[in-house]
């Protein structure tokens, strides 16, 4: 149940301060997210210039890269995801703890990018992870990694902690694990995990 | 022992390491560090055999971020390629740029106007100073300090990266240099820009050095520590400062005088032990003759177009033919190979990257030392996995 905002900003001014389990719990997990310390190729260099002093990620609470992926709340696929690496980076993602958020970062994480047409890369790490927050860019600006930031902080504060579209660590039926895929005759098996990526319907 | 350790072993000049047999009793401890390692530059792996702490064995292992390049370069035009040529060192994509311009510009005779090459000129070395002092920082931060050097190092590229925006449109990949001169004209107010930031580099050297050179960790850590003796870096091919620091005396810059570089004067940094401290040292010090080189290039920019007139843009298909052209990248020597059969895209299209020949002495530095140090022999390489495995 949502507050009324005029009551409490009536109220805070009286020195009492009211909200909801909700709020509270939202506000603490949105205001510390530690991502891994996790680079591919060239994104990442830009994610370590938005660490940096300049762009300062810390003024949103995440400048604590965590290199085990058992602390990390937030994976940063920056950079592109070849055949070689698509195991490890899902292996990577299903050793991560719940709640656990994956922004791709940049054209390569999204679809491959510019190497799209190469025969080691992939198509998009969606097809294999969920993904929450997709920036596009080559590699994208360090602000366009804060505004990706933003937008993720923005929908943990919208995540409701009962019924529908609450996250995955409250809901006991979520899927967990994620296939990891291997190295077939000609691609690598399964091409995508089922749920995760709706394959498109080609129209011809 | 095989055979093939046993040619190692006749190299002229040199003497492989002896393998080192384990003390005692007990197994080798197999150790797979990467591809996700807090401190590997990238996805990268290395098979590391530990007796206790010490490297008896290391085996890397390429291929995680190998993009095929080279295939597409071969699929696609000559101009269609340079844009990938940014993806490769993505720390100093212009040199990428100008390396695949002069092996182009060989193969088809092309001149490039003098305006053009002070601009190729002053790009090259402001990016060789953001490439040196992020390495060094990138260096400290696996010896423990997290994050302070990084700081100082990115706080000065920035400023580079501003004019590299604000002449190329990009901060990373710009895409630059052109078959036969530049994509867009440097305007007064960027060159005014670019003086300012260079009076300000000296001073930003000087800091750095200031607070590392003399530091007592960096010391202990850094000398008679991963040596590379000369005959060795020669044997395998390893250019760039990384030779330099091994006391060979080699400079594209000297040896080739691509470009303009015969009308500076600036001398070459040698080191004297080959160690990681080495290396740190002739970076610092290329860094101050970059600035040299900048301070002398800057004012005497000549007026004039940056295309040059007879240079040919659409329909562009050289002569079959071969070339090879090489520049002095930040990392060593940066080449490519070109093949043309007359069409509008290269037969072969080959790159020579620093970062990977570098790269294949690790073991023989590596052995012997204690594991935390691999990481920081791995470090002084100074790598990038987009041309390792390109």
């Amino acid at each position: 149940m949502a507050v009324d905002q005029n009551l409490k900003i009536e109220l805070g001014k009286q020195g009492i301060f009211v909200t909801t389990i909700e709020e509270l719990y939202n506000w603490g997990r949105r205001s510390s997210v530690w991502p891994m310390q996790f680079g591919l190729a060239c994104c990442a260099i830009e994610m370590i210039a938005t660490t940096m002093a300049r762009y300062d990620l810390a003024r949103f609470g995440a400048e604590v890269f965590r290199p085990s992926p058992r602390q990390a709340d937030l994976m940063i696929v920056s950079g592109t995801v070849t055949k070689k690496m698509a195991p490890q980076v899902v292996r990577l993602y299903n050793q991560m703890a719940e709640p656990r958020y994956v922004i791709a970062m940049g054209a390569c994480a999204i679809s491959g990018g510019p190497f799209k047409q190469g025969y080691n890369v992939l198509k998009g790490i969606d097809r294999y992870i969920p993904v929450d927050v997709h920036i596009p860019g080559c590699p994208p600006r360090p602000e366009a990694l804060i505004q990706a930031f933003m937008t993720l902080q923005k929908k943990i504060d919208g995540q409701p902690l009962t019924g529908e579209g609450r996250p995955r660590h409250l809901d006991a039926e979520a899927q967990g694990e994620f296939a990891v895929p291997e190295q077939g005759e000609h691609d690598l098996e399964p091409t995508s995990n089922k749920g995760v990526w709706p394959v498109p319907i080609t129209i011809r | 022992m095989s055979v093939a350790e046993d040619k190692a072993e006749r190299v002229e000049g040199w003497n492989r390491p002896p393998v080192i047999e384990p003390e005692g009793e007990g197994e080798l401890l197999e150790v797979a560090m990467g591809p996700h390692h807090p401190s590997t530059h990238g996805v990268f792996r290395m098979d590391v055999a530990l007796d206790g702490e010490r490297v008896v064995r290391l085996k890397p292992v390429f291929g995680y971020l190998h993009r095929n390049h080279e295939k597409i370069a071969e699929g696609a035009s000559y101009l269609a390629s340079m844009p990938y040529t940014d993806r490769l060192d993505y720390f100093c994509s212009l040199t990428n740029n100008w390396a695949y311009a002069l092996a182009v510009e060989k193969l088809v005779g092309q001149a490039v106007p003098e305006r053009a090459e002070y601009i190729r000129v002053i790009l090259a070395e402001l990016t060789r100073v953001q490439n040196h002092a992020s390495s060094i920082g990138f260096l400290i931060q696996e010896m423990g300090a997290s994050g302070t050097p990084l700081m100082y190092a990115f706080k000065e590229r920035e400023k580079i990266l501003d004019l590299f925006e604000s002449l190329t449109g990009s901060r990373m990949m710009c895409n630059y240099m052109r078959f036969g001169g530049c994509r867009v004209d440097v305007s007064g107010p960027w060159l005014d820009a670019t003086r300012k930031v260079v009076a300000g580099l000296p001073a930003f050297v000087d800091e750095f050095e200031a607070l590392l050179s003399t530091n007592e960790i960096l010391m202990a850590r850094c000398q008679g520590m991963g040596i590379l003796p000369p005959e060795l870096a020669v044997n395998a091919g390893v250019s760039g400062p990384m030779l330099r620091a091994a006391g060979v005396n080699y400079d594209i810059r000297k040896v080739d005088r691509y470009g303009i570089y015969d009308r500076f004067q600036f001398r070459v940094p040698l080191g004297d032990h080959g160690d990681i401290y080495d290396r740190y040292m002739v970076r610092i010090l290329e860094m101050r003759e970059s600035i040299k080189i900048l301070e002398q290039a800057l004012p005497t920019i000549p007026t004039g177009p940056i295309m040059d007139a007879k240079a040919k843009i659409r329909g562009f298909r050289p002569k079959p033919g071969e070339a090879y052209g090489r520049i002095e990248a930040p990392k060593g020597e940066l080449g490519f190979y070109l093949i043309s059969d007359g069409g509008p895209n290269p037969y072969r299209y080959r790159v020579r990257p620093p970062s990977l020949i570098n790269l294949t002495i690790l073991e023989d530095m590596c052995l012997g030392h204690n594991v935390a140090d691999v990481v920081l022999i791995f470090g002084s390489v100074d790598i990038v996995l987009g041309e390792v495995d390109r």
